[in-house]
């Protein structure tokens, strides 16, 4: 598979309250083309700033984003809306991410028009195509999305994302909003999506069990960087960084096969304007070692039976 | 449970407005013991949690019948100085949210000794070296300092910690914690369960959990009661109910997990979604989504059988 | 699941129910009924009036209110009937200027500010401030010393002092709205600027607009009369309220009905639009109306 996104030491940084925060600090992978990469993390790590980031509705500080082998954060807006037709987006909250004001039909339909794609008859057997593709009713087209329940409200973010067939889709927490029922319709959906379109997919998500049940390979981030990155498989049964390690040991499972050992991590997350020195892990690992807090350890490439395995930790 | 339950809620049946919300909805907790309801939004668990305390807002909340007795006493008979004497002195309650669950205008050690010097007749200075103890026993370190603190100046995990201490303030008997976990990191919950289960011990307090999550109610509940549309629809042993779920909701819920299917596999999922009170019939309200309804599901209601494992299903697994 | 309560997004409600809805107090009904009232003598000023408003020596000078002339004459034997009615007209078309010119500028600089957001913001916003510190009054009136009387170019000044609290409102609220996602969404979809701003931000900012609107026309009646009182707006022989009390006040002694019945007129113009503006404000608020 030729590769689709090529993320090469792309930063991003906030001026907040007088202090830099290093939202995404020096972050590198790729996605191949129709494959799902999973970003896992917890609150603060940066996952969500990376996913506005690669679509550039937040700018880099720096790095490059190669899209389609052309890197984007040259681009100019004009040139960027163009792009834009192959890279869509899904976000958590399906109340906010729909205009209340807009009927479904005109939701899904922008994309066209912004666009400029096809005429008004065409356009509206697309949007019906579309509802129908997602498994809304055909007279959704002419309800607000406010008459809907969460689920089909993200059903309809979905359509408008994918209206325009795009080969990249940023699935930003999509169903982190949902009840556990309908969170596996939507997953579903997306999958049943994936394979019929060949969608590439970057999802983003807190929930591990989620992001192993979507993902090809799994990045894992803490405090802005990337910890580990490797096949779904490789991460879930021998997870190499201590974070990963700890994160894993953290997920409650209803069935008792599932549970590790658990590994409780002391204190909290650090303050992204002022992460600690070396490894930002280092203050709360229970192997750190005097090294950690010296120089930042870089991801390391190892072959694997299913692909490279890269970690960023002085133990492996 | 052989002892006298501490908790016995008989029957309780609640509207909003002129919508059922809990129908019919009984359990017991022993001394000590952990018991968790699980279900997802709208079920009716947290009404349940806000209803033993008598906190639910009237209106739009009526109870239609049933009891809540704790200890022994009717919490519905009492009068408000009777409920206010209970509340957070024997019943300790911590929300999902702990931003908006403290007073910002206040430092955690006044929100922390306000209940001690409410309930126990303590004064300033001796609520406030047992605030101090209380701290040190939620793991916020290095107590004396952080007193002073305001809930703004925390994070959401020793927020959540400052919750803890203020429901443990006066030891109670029964703990009553409403996702409390929710709005919290996966680590930070593992953090958070830990505590809880260790204070648990120490006090010998019994818990109640409400949660959508079956991950957390599997590992730290000793009882579990699934609750679906205002109603429990089986309660178990937590080993039992999810080494045998029995209710096909229970069943189908369980099996929607991601967790419990491998990766990239279909999940079986539940069609459609909770009918509306108005349109709900006669019979099991789960029976229009449910793949092992039998004609009889959508007429008669089931009764909840008798424990240990308790069920409201006329076709289960 | 927690649904975040929309702060500027309003149910979509069809006009007669909005209307039904509005006339829900005893209060709005009274402040309708009288603005109609208003409106309607406004409307058919000449067909309603017994005299010309300007014409002279209709009655005897400062004649008291009779079956004639009902609110007495002024000094030049003029009917203050008429001319209130008169008075109405000129009152409702000068706030209606006044409220459009402050709505619409101080809207999109509003909105423009904050939606482009950094150094055009800061800018921007230091500049509002720096005009919201002047008082609105003596801004007007500043307004009119450049660009000379008239009841247009006081309904011009009045119209230029509100904007920078609309525009302050208005970007406010635009900044809660910049955070949505179907922002996000709609530049992630390629939407250019002014499609996100008159697509996307506007429809939404609508009910606060209307809101503002309603309750500052009362103020903007109010500040014009003021500068016609001052004798910087309408200029005699101009059938407005303003001035009618301006020139009235001398006889407030002996001949108070040439005060009373244009303050009255004036009083319940405000009143009402304040009492319908009021409730207007209520019912288009999503978390008032329980409808989210």
């Amino acid at each position: 598979m030729s590769t689709l996104l090529e993320v090469t030491d792309v930063a991003t940084y906030y001026a907040a309250q007088g202090a830099t925060i290093r939202a995404v600090d020096g972050v590198s992978f790729t996605l191949a083309g129709g494959e799902v990469l999973g970003i896992v993390g917890e609150s603060g790590c940066g996952k969500s700033t990376l996913g506005r980031t690669v679509l550039r509705l937040v700018e880099p500080t720096a790095g490059s984003i190669r899209f389609l082998g052309e890197d984007i954060t040259k681009l100019d807006r004009r040139a960027m809306v163009r792009r834009r037709r192959n890279m869509q987006v899904v976000f958590q909250d399906p109340f906010g991410s729909l205009n209340p004001r807009h009927r479904v039909g005109e939701i899904v339909v922008e994309p066209l028009e912004v666009h400029g794609i096809g005429d008004a008859r065409s356009r509206e057997a697309r949007v019906s195509e579309l509802l129908a593709l997602v498994g809304l009713p055909p007279d959704a087209a002419g309800r607000y999305p406010h008459e809907f329940s969460g689920g089909q409200r993200q059903r309809i973010a979905i359509a408008r994302a994918l209206v325009l067939e795009p080969k990249l889709l940023i699935a930003d927490e999509p169903v982190s909003a949902l009840d556990v029922s309908i969170q596996s319709q939507i997953i579903n959906l997306l999958a049943e999506l994936r394979v019929r379109l060949g969608l590439a997919m970057l999802f983003i998500s807190h929930d591990l069990s989620v992001i192993r049940h979507v993902s090809d390979r799994i990045a894992v981030m803490y405090l802005g960087r990337i910890v580990e990155i490797a096949s779904t498989s490789e991460i879930f049964d021998s997870p190499s960084h201590p974070y990963t390690q700890a994160l894993l040991s953290a997920v409650p499972h209803t069935d008792p096969a599932r549970r590790r050992e658990r590994i409780l991590l002391s204190g909290e997350m650090p303050d992204p304007a002022h992460p600690p020195s070396g490894c930002a892990f280092h203050t709360r690992c229970r192997h750190a070692m005097p090294r950690c807090s010296g120089g930042r350890p870089l991801l390391t490439s190892r072959p694997t039976q299913a692909g490279p395995r890269e970690v960023a930790c002085y133990l492996y | 449970m052989s002892e006298a339950p501490l908790l016995a809620v008989e029957n309780l049946s609640v509207a909003m407005g002129a919508t059922p919300v809990l129908e019919d909805v009984s359990f017991q907790i022993a001394p000590g013991e952990t018991l968790g309801l699980v279900g997802e939004s709208g079920c009716g668990k947290s009404v349940t949690a806000l209803s033993v305390m008598r906190l639910l807002p009237n209106p739009p909340g009526k109870f239609l019948g049933g009891r809540i007795l704790f200890d022994g006493t009717d919490m519905l008979s009492l009068d408000i100085a009777a409920l206010r004497a209970i509340r957070g002195d024997r019943i300790g309650m911590i929300f999902q949210e702990p931003m908006t669950s403290l007073n910002p205008v206040y430092t955690i050690g006044d929100q922390i000794g306000e209940s001690l010097i409410v309930h126990r007749g303590m004064n300033g200075s001796a609520a406030r070296t047992e605030t101090a103890k209380l701290l040190d026993l939620v793991g916020i370190p290095a107590a004396r300092n952080q007193l002073d603190r305001y809930p703004h100046e925390l994070s959401g995990g020793q927020r959540q910690r400052v919750m803890i201490a203020i429901a443990l303030a006066c030891r109670p008997k029964l703990l009553i914690a409403d996702e409390p976990t929710t709005a919290l990191d996966v680590t930070v919950q593992a953090q958070i369960l830990d505590l809880i289960g260790r204070l648990r011990v120490e006090l010998g307090m019994a818990v109640l959990l409400i949660t959508h999550d079956l991950g957390v109610v599997a590992e730290f509940c000793d009882r579990v009661a699934v609750m679906y549309a205002g109603r429990i629809v089986e309660e178990a042993p937590s080993a039992e109910l999810f080494r045998n779920p029995r209710h096909r909701y229970t069943e189908a819920l369980l099996h929607t997990m991601p967790a419990a299917n491998p990766p990239g596999r279909k999940l079986p999922s539940i069609s459609g979604t909770v009918p509306a009170p108005a349109d709900r019939g006669a019979g099991c309200i789960f029976a229009a989504r449910c793949r092992f309804a039998i004609p009889r599901c959508s007429t008669d209601l089931p009764p909840l059988t008798e424990p240990p494992h308790r069920l409201r299903c006329w076709n289960p697994a | 699941m927690t649904t975040t309560t929309p702060a500027v997004t309003t149910a979509i409600l069809p006009p007669r129910r909005l209307i039904a809805r509005t006339l829900g107090t005893p209060g709005a009904v009274a402040g309708s009924i009288i603005l109609v009232l208003l409106v309607f003598g406004a409307l058919f000023a000449s067909l309603l009036s017994p005299f010309d408003p300007n014409a002279t020596r209709v009655c005897p000078r400062l004649a008291a209110p009779s079956l004639t002339n009902f609110f007495g004459c002024d000094l030049f034997g003029r009917d203050i009937f008429s001319r209130i009615l008169h008075g109405a007209q000129l009152s409702l078309a000068v706030g209606l200027l006044t409220v459009a010119i402050s709505l619409i500028a101080g809207t999109i600089i509003g909105m423009v500010i904050a939606f482009l957001g950094g150094r055009v913001d800061r800018i921007g916003v230091r500049m509002l401030d720096v005009m919201l510190g002047f008082p609105a009054i003596v801004l007007a009136i500043l307004i009119v010393a450049v660009l000379g009387v008239g009841a247009f170019n006081a309904a011009l000044a009045v119209g230029i002092s509100g904007i920078p609290r609309i525009a302050r409102v208005i970007r406010s609220a635009t900044l809660t709205l910049v955070g949505r996602e179907y922002v996000d969404s709609a530049r992630a979809v390629g939407a250019s600027q002014t499609r996100i701003l008159r697509r996307h931000l506007l429809p939404n900012l609508w009910p606060i607009v209307i809101v503002l609107g309603s309750l500052d026309l009362g103020t903007a009646i109010l500040s014009t009369a003021t500068l016609s009182f001052l004798g910087l707006g309408a200029q005699p022989p101009t059938a407005e309220w303003g001035a009618m009390l301006s020139a009235g006040r001398e006889f407030m002694r002996y001949a108070p009905w040439t005060m009373i019945f244009p303050g009255l007129a004036l009083f319940l113009a405000v009143m009402s639009v304040n009492l319908v503006g009021d409730r207007l404000s209520h019912v288009l608020d999503p978390r008032a109306s329980g409808h989210v």
